[in-house]
């Protein structure tokens, strides 16, 4: 067995991946990987574990394993005494919603190179080939451009065109719309319940994309199979989304997987304790680059170098656990003031999609909140779980544009959807719609709300943008912040800084907690309504992620002084502007 | 007997006896023509009357049905149908025995290779045809003989005296339990005796056993027992078909995420909730086919699925000559069920799992969508074809459970009845653990502590929502008029907001199962009540019910209950009081039940509490509704230093605790919701006398208090809440006895929620009729003083018929010596308006002559 593992650590070979190798180009019943999230949980289903198969010209029996294996052999003795049932289970996995290019580009590169020489990239799988027969044909429909990223670029050309339906029939329920890829049918073997919903996982398994998979679907409208009882029942619905073509889903037997803490392809896979070589250069250089952060992101936030400060800790801030309902760790920033003219907040989430791993962009237009799906809902006609915006992998970056919204009514959708968000904001929780019954997952999702004044939504923390930029200039200097020059290879160390920032253990020493408590006290006795039970939480969080943007995994009182100053910054900002700006919700 | 016809083995040969009609004819056939018998049944079988050929879509395809299920008495036994365990020939008197397809013949038993079966008797073949006493069932170690001895046995004697189900209402549970169901069935006539399997078990652990395993064998000797018995007992009585055994609860119940490939063709028992119901689908039974050319006629019975065609008529040897004719086929009613894991039952991240089931004939419609029951069945697994053409199999195998009996577990909550639905079950080790925390003198603190520890402090409030979790007694007053009482206690939490309210709620939510949590902002009156919606599959109207429904017998959390609107407000007036909800739109009229204790979060109007205002002037709720809560806490900002410390100390430590820490206090309420559980089911307090004494005193020191000052302080509803919370006191303590201790507390808690919330801000007093009239007893002596000044004032300007409203108010200003604000003096001209005194018109105030 340590050669497995030592094989799966160190990809000597070539285990191709199925995020960026098409799917025609990857050997049926070869090893691939495939990064991904388990958007949904089939039924568990029983298979012939052992079987036995008898020749029909023979009448040799022969015992044959149905592991990782969707299809039997020909001749199966059903009567055999020596069968052996045995229990899978299946998850519904999609890519990770909201990865940004850049981790596709870089992970994607990454492999290639290793890649291209080995035979598995050779497209094997060519017309002539066994399971290259009818019923694949209509989905190679055009062979000769598929090089390289040719799967994706037929779902790409395809989808606006064609709005997806006719060229696949089929919803691949993706949690985000406009997301591409490859979905796939994971088979799990063993150890199930220790999955759970919408854990990002890196699987390892053996393809299956067996035509005979596909023909059961079109066999189903031909023979009207009344009497058969174990199929007349199930709908058309939950068939196409049970059984989908090979070709489009395939089948992954899953034979190790691991679930992925980030997904950041610069950081090493391997847990941060084991790399400390890794981690003490990065932790040593935390510090520069976090100047070099705040320098990037004072500029892209008009000059508010307090702003840049607030953003910093609220892209490194994770909720790191639970404390009966209360999460604890979440920092939502509201960051109010944003100017409204050209386009500045897509803008500015153009900057974040180059720095987080994923993320996603939510205008809250009157029309989105009205007919979005953000909760996912069960279908029970088809027996799935229908994806919503908000089925987001961890620490995914949610970037919710409230300047978008306008006056109007919010319909029951509308109502329900922003229910949905203050929710996620307050309690890190997504209520999945059953139907019957509503059921709490619970999420770990970053939200940035940007808007002109406050936020309707709750939010841990406000800060209201200061723009050290004349109205007049506004326009030409906003134009300028996109183009801002940024070397790929600072920009990958800024992305390294925020993942491992947010992965540190953190801890408070005694001392501090007493000092901590003193502080508190004195604060109070003060002014007692000037800072209440709610103020410490957030102070507390504060001076977690500060120490931690500095790399330091404890506390210290340089922190701790620094956390109260820029409170006392942004508090005095807020009353300031509340006075400036009588009339502000 | 029952039915023989239940394996399709006997079916068989029962069907080649006689062929056509449950008429007579069949005992007239002679059984040598068995063998061959198919010949003859052609004859038989043309005069029939064909239905219309559209019948094989129609429901009526019971009464196909009962052509084959012919009766089993006409066959006499020859030495090959003894050579089946499960041919037996009492005769019935005519009764016909009914197919029963939930055991099915979709198993097909590895074929034997006995001379003397017909190599499609499946399932149930004797090994040794002579072998005598010793006979088994292939496959399994049932001997019938005994097996039905057995039953019979349990049947005669089975008592069960401490049974408390609700199935055994009305019978004399010192006399044999199965033998009144019997007399039950000869009077009613409904041919159904549902067994306990529990009761087997207990009675003979090894019959059990074998019923568990080979379910598909051992209920029809099941059925032949006691249809054997019945027709000795009740000769005399007619049913429509012959009596069907119907176990139920096998084994522990299993959860749906469990069932593994052991569990196959295994008797089963688990739970669930129904969400979806197929259409009603006849299925075919046996295929009925004709020849073309010479009209011979045979019958296919149907395998694993599928019919196999004959393809050469065996009476003119013509190929591909028989044609099916459909209207002559045997057909039952069958129904898809799905199934899906109820979510108590769900492991944590997880989606729920779902399971097809199939009823059968009578099960068909006994469940909807939304219905929480306990299936009982066999579960099956077939395997999948891709192909017919090719024979590799897809290796998958389809999993269901064939229905035998529904029991559905929210029935008791529908019919009234009390106590919780789902009985928690508690192991031996449980329960001690229970009894031991019970016995610790501060178990009540610990308790109280343990709940929502990551929020600080507000003791009172804590043990407030514990008591309302336990809840007080049910008691029933329906006979001298009085309705039931109120048995939960409401509470209502106000405060500054940022107060960890919202907080406390959520976690009352997560911790009951039958919770519901809503935001006053985010509700209406439909969605707390309930609602007429058309089913989008049926086209029916349904009645979808509210939060407030749903969390019946549960706890219903509102936040924000400042924010809803006064139209939905008004619906939880019946509720607090009466714990039932009306309903009376798109022509369904009916009362749910709403057993619900309510806690509540409201904050204060003006954004920050103003100690300078009453509790009602703060949250500006009519005090109609205020006065059904039972305790009412103000969660203000306490500002002293020790206090300050602790909570930074809590909050700093909530921060940095460790995991193994976390742990234990996970622990910690699992604990508590299992001791919450058990004493809400088993403990029931009664008031002991002594603590009635001590209420009666305590309600009347507290008429008392006000007396003094020529006010009402207590009314009955405060006597109800403090009964109600001694009660759920003594619940916390296991106790079946209301004690003066209990009492004590509850007279504590009581004042302690009134000294924060009724307190009236200019005197300092504790007042409830700031709860109960709106107004302090000194605000309305205030009024009534301004409203006589003013009148005084208004007389001492003599006639003059009408005044400006700024003047008099100016000139009431003068003359008094304390300050007259607008609002007091507008409810002075209104109390004298009422009088008939004067009247105001704009800005004008007339006098009335």
């Amino acid at each position: 067995m340590p050669s497995t593992h030592d094989w799966i650590n160190n990809p000597l070979g070539v285990v191709p991946s199925l995020n960026d190798v098409p799917l025609h180009y990857l050997k049926p019943n070869s090893l691939v990987k495939f990064r991904c999230l388990i958007q949904d949980m089939f039924d568990p289903e029983f298979y012939m574990g052992v079987y036995e198969t008898v020749d029909p010209s023979t009448k040799a029996k022969v015992l044959r394993c149905g592991k990782y294996k969707d299809v039997t052999e020909c001749g199966v003795d059903f009567n055999s005494r020596n069968t052996v049932t045995a229990e899978r289970q299946t998850f519904y996995c999609v890519p990770i919603p909201g990865e940004n290019p850049w981790v596709k580009d870089i992970s994607s590169s990454c492999h290639s190179s290793r890649v291209v020489p080995s035979t598995s990239y050779v497209p094997s799988r060519q017309k002539r080939s066994y399971e290259e027969d009818d019923d694949m044909d209509d989905m190679d429909t055009h062979p000769t451009e598929q090089h390289g990223n040719g799967d994706c670029k037929r779902l790409e050309t395809e989808a606006p065109s064609s709005q997806m339906t006719p060229a696949s029939h089929l919803d691949l329920n993706f949690p985000l719309p406009g997301e591409k890829g490859p979905s796939c049918l994971v088979k799990v073997y063993e150890d199930w319940d220790s999955f759970k919903l919408n854990d990002t996982l890196e699987v390892y398994g053996i393809l299956s994309v067996s035509p005979a998979l596909s023909a059961l679907a079109d066999e189903k409208d031909a023979s009207s199979s009344l009497l058969d009882p174990a199929e007349c029942m199930e709908t058309a619905e939950e068939q196409r989304v049970h059984s989908p073509p090979a070709s489009l889903v395939p089948r992954l037997h899953m034979l190790y997987a691991k679930t992925l803490p980030h997904n950041n392809p610069l950081l090493p896979s391997a847990p941060l304790e084991d790399n400390s070589a890794f981690l003490s250069s990065t932790l040593s250089e935390m510090a520069s680059v976090r100047a070099e952060l705040l320098t990037y992101l004072t500029h892209v936030l008009l000059g508010d170098a307090l702003a840049a400060e607030y953003l910093i800790l609220h892209l490194i801030s994770n909720v790191y656990t639970r404390r009966d309902v209360l999460p604890l760790g979440k920092f939502t920033l509201n960051l109010s003031g944003c100017p409204t003219v050209a386009s500045y907040t897509e803008r500015f989430y153009q900057i974040i999609q180059q720095l987080v791993p994923c993320s996603y962009y939510l205008g809250m237009s009157l029309q989105n909140m009205n007919q979005m799906r953000l909760v996912p809902k069960k279908d029970y006609v088809a027996n799935r779980l229908v994806s919503g915006a908000l089925q987001l992998a961890r620490n995914t970056s949610l970037f919710l544009d409230e300047t978008q919204l306008e006056q109007g009514q919010l319909d029951t959708t509308g109502v329900r959807n922003v229910t949905a968000l203050g929710n996620l904001i307050s309690w890190q929780k997504v209520d999945y719609d059953f139907n019957y019954h509503q059921m709490e997952f619970p999420c770990n999702i970053n939200v940035l709300i940007a808007s002109e004044g406050r936020s309707l939504l709750p939010s841990d923390c406000q800060i209201h943008l200061q723009p050290q930029v004349g109205p007049a200039t506004m326009e030409e200097y906003l134009s300028s912040i996109h183009m801002h020059p940024q070397a790929s290879s600072q920009l990958n160390k800024l992305r390294i800084y925020l993942s491992v920032a947010r992965l540190l253990d953190y801890s408070i020493s005694d001392e501090m907690t007493k000092s901590v408590e003193d502080d508190f006290v004195d604060m109070r006795k003060d002014d007692p309504q000037s800072i209440s039970a709610e103020d410490l939480h957030r102070m507390l969080v504060v001076a977690r992620l500060l120490s931690l943007s500095l790399g330091q995994t404890s506390l210290s009182r340089d922190s701790w002084l620094r956390a109260k100053h820029i409170e006392a910054l942004r508090r005095s900002r807020m009353e300031q502007h509340k006075c400036v700006n009588g009339n502000e919700p | 007997m029952s039915s023989p016809t239940s394996t399709p083995g006997g079916r068989k040969r029962g069907r080649n006896a006689n062929p056509s009609t449950p008429s007579s004819e069949g005992p007239t056939s002679p059984p040598s023509q068995r063998r061959r018998g198919q010949d003859s049944s052609t004859g038989d079988l043309m005069p029939m009357p064909t239905s219309p050929a559209t019948d094989m879509l129609s429901p009526s395809a019971p009464q196909d049905t009962s052509l084959f299920s012919s009766p089993r008495p006409s066959v006499l036994p020859n030495e090959v149908d003894m050579s089946s365990p499960l041919m037996y020939g009492t005769p019935m008197r005519g009764t016909p025995a009914r197919q029963r397809p939930d055991l099915g013949s979709v198993r097909k038993a590895p074929q034997v290779d006995l001379q003397s079966e017909p190599p499609s008797a499946d399932g149930a073949v004797a090994s040794e045809p002579n072998a005598g006493q010793k006979l088994v069932i292939w496959g399994t170690d049932v001997n019938v003989g005994t097996c039905k001895e057995k039953f019979q046995r349990f049947l005669q004697r089975f008592i069960d005296p401490t049974s408390n189900e609700d199935e055994n209402a009305g019978l004399d549970l010192n006399e044999p339990l199965y033998m009144q169901k019997l007399e039950e069935i000869s009077v009613v006539g409904d041919p159904v005796l549902n067994v306990n399997c529990r009761h087997i078990q207990s009675f003979d652990a090894e019959l059990y056993r074998q019923l568990i395993s080979y379910p598909q064998e051992v209920i029809p000797t099941f059925d032949m027992a006691v249809n054997e018995l019945f027709f000795e007992r009740f000769p005399d009585s007619i049913l429509e078909y012959q009596i069907q055994v119907r176990p139920y609860n096998a084994l522990k119940t299993r959860n749906m995420r469990s069932l593994n490939p052991e569990d196959i063709d295994q008797l089963i028992t688990i739970s669930g909730m129904v969400i979806r119901t197929s259409q009603l689908i006849p299925e075919m039974q046996e295929a009925f086919f004709q020849c073309q050319v010479c009209a011979f006629s045979t019958r296919v019975e149907v395998d694993r699925g599928r019919i196999a065609e004959p393809a050469v008529c065996r009476n003119c040897n013509t190929t591909h000559s028989l044609a099916l004719v459909h209207n002559r086929s045997a057909f039952s009613d069958k129904q898809m069920i799905k199934i899906q894991e109820s979510p108590e039952d769900m492991p944590a991240g997880q989606t729920p799992h779902t399971t097809i089931v199939y009823a059968h004939n009578d099960l068909v419609d006994k469940v909807q969508p939304g219905d929480r029951v306990n299936i009982t069945g066999i579960y099956r697994a077939v395997p999948m074809r891709v192909n017919p053409r090719q024979s590799n199999v897809k290796s998958v195998y389809k999993t269901h459970i064939d229905a035998i009996h529904f029991r559905k577990t929210d029935e008791r909550r529908l019919h009234g009845l009390d106590e919780e639905a789902e009985q928690k079950l508690f192991t031996e080790d449980r329960v001690q653990t229970l009894k031991e925390l019970a016995a610790k003198p501060d178990v009540y603190e610990r308790l109280s502590s343990a709940l929502a520890p990551s929020i600080y402090e507000h003791e009172d409030i804590k043990k407030g929502i514990l008591l309302q979790l336990f809840g007080g007694t049910r008691k029933d007053f329906s006979q001298t008029g009085r309705g039931s009482f109120r048995a939960e206690v409401n509470i209502l939490l106000c405060g500054d907001p940022g107060t960890s309210k919202s907080q406390l709620l959520q976690y009352v939510y997560n911790l009951v199962p039958r919770g519901q949590y809503t935001s006053g902002k985010g509700s209406s009156a439909v969605g707390l009540t309930a609602y007429v919606m058309k089913d989008p599959e049926t086209r029916q109207l349904v009645l979808q019910t509210g939060a407030l429904v749903l969390s019946d017998n549960g706890i219903c959390c509102i936040d924000e209950f400042d924010k809803m609107s006064d139209n939905t407000r008004s619906v939880l007036h019946e509720v607090m009081e009466q714990q039932t909800l009306s309903i009376a739109k798109a022509g369904i009229i009916c009362q749910l039940n709403a057993r619900t204790a309510v806690l509540a979060a409201a904050n204060p109007v003006e954004s920050q509490w103003n100690p300078k205002k009453t509790t009602i002037e703060n949250i500006q709720l009519p005090h109609t509704l205020l006065s059904r809560f039972d305790l009412i806490f103000l969660m203000l900002d306490p500002q002293d230093e020790a206090y300050d410390r602790r909570l930074a100390h809590h909050l700093v430590s909530l921060y940095y605790q460790s995991e193994e820490q976390m742990e234990e206090e996970f622990l910690d309420m699992a604990v508590l919701r299992d001791y919450i559980a058990y004493a809400r089911t088993y403990i029931n307090p009664r008031l002991s006398e002594e603590a009635s004494q001590a209420l009666i005193e305590a309600y009347v020191d507290m008429r008392k208090i006000g007396s003094g000052r020529g006010m009402v302080s207590a009314y009955p509803r405060q006597l109800e809440s403090l009964i109600r919370l001694a009660e759920a006191h003594a619940k916390v303590r296991f106790s079946e006895k209301v004690e003066t201790i209990d009492v004590e507390e509850a007279k504590r808690l009581h004042r302690e929620a009134l000294k924060q919330s009724a307190t009236d801000p200019r005197t300092g007093f504790v007042d409830i009729s700031i709860l109960t009239t709106g107004m302090s007893a000194t605000a309305r002596k205030r009024k009534e003083e301004v409203a006589q000044a003013l009148k005084k004032l208004i007389q001492a300007k003599g006639k003059t018929p009408a005044m400006k409203y700024q003047q008099l108010l100016e000139d009431l200003r003068g003359q008094s010596e304390t300050a007259i604000t607008k609002e007091l003096f507008d409810e002075a001209l209104r109390a004298l308006a009422d009088e008939d005194y004067l009247t105001v018109t704009g800005k004008t105030v007339r006098l009335l002559a």
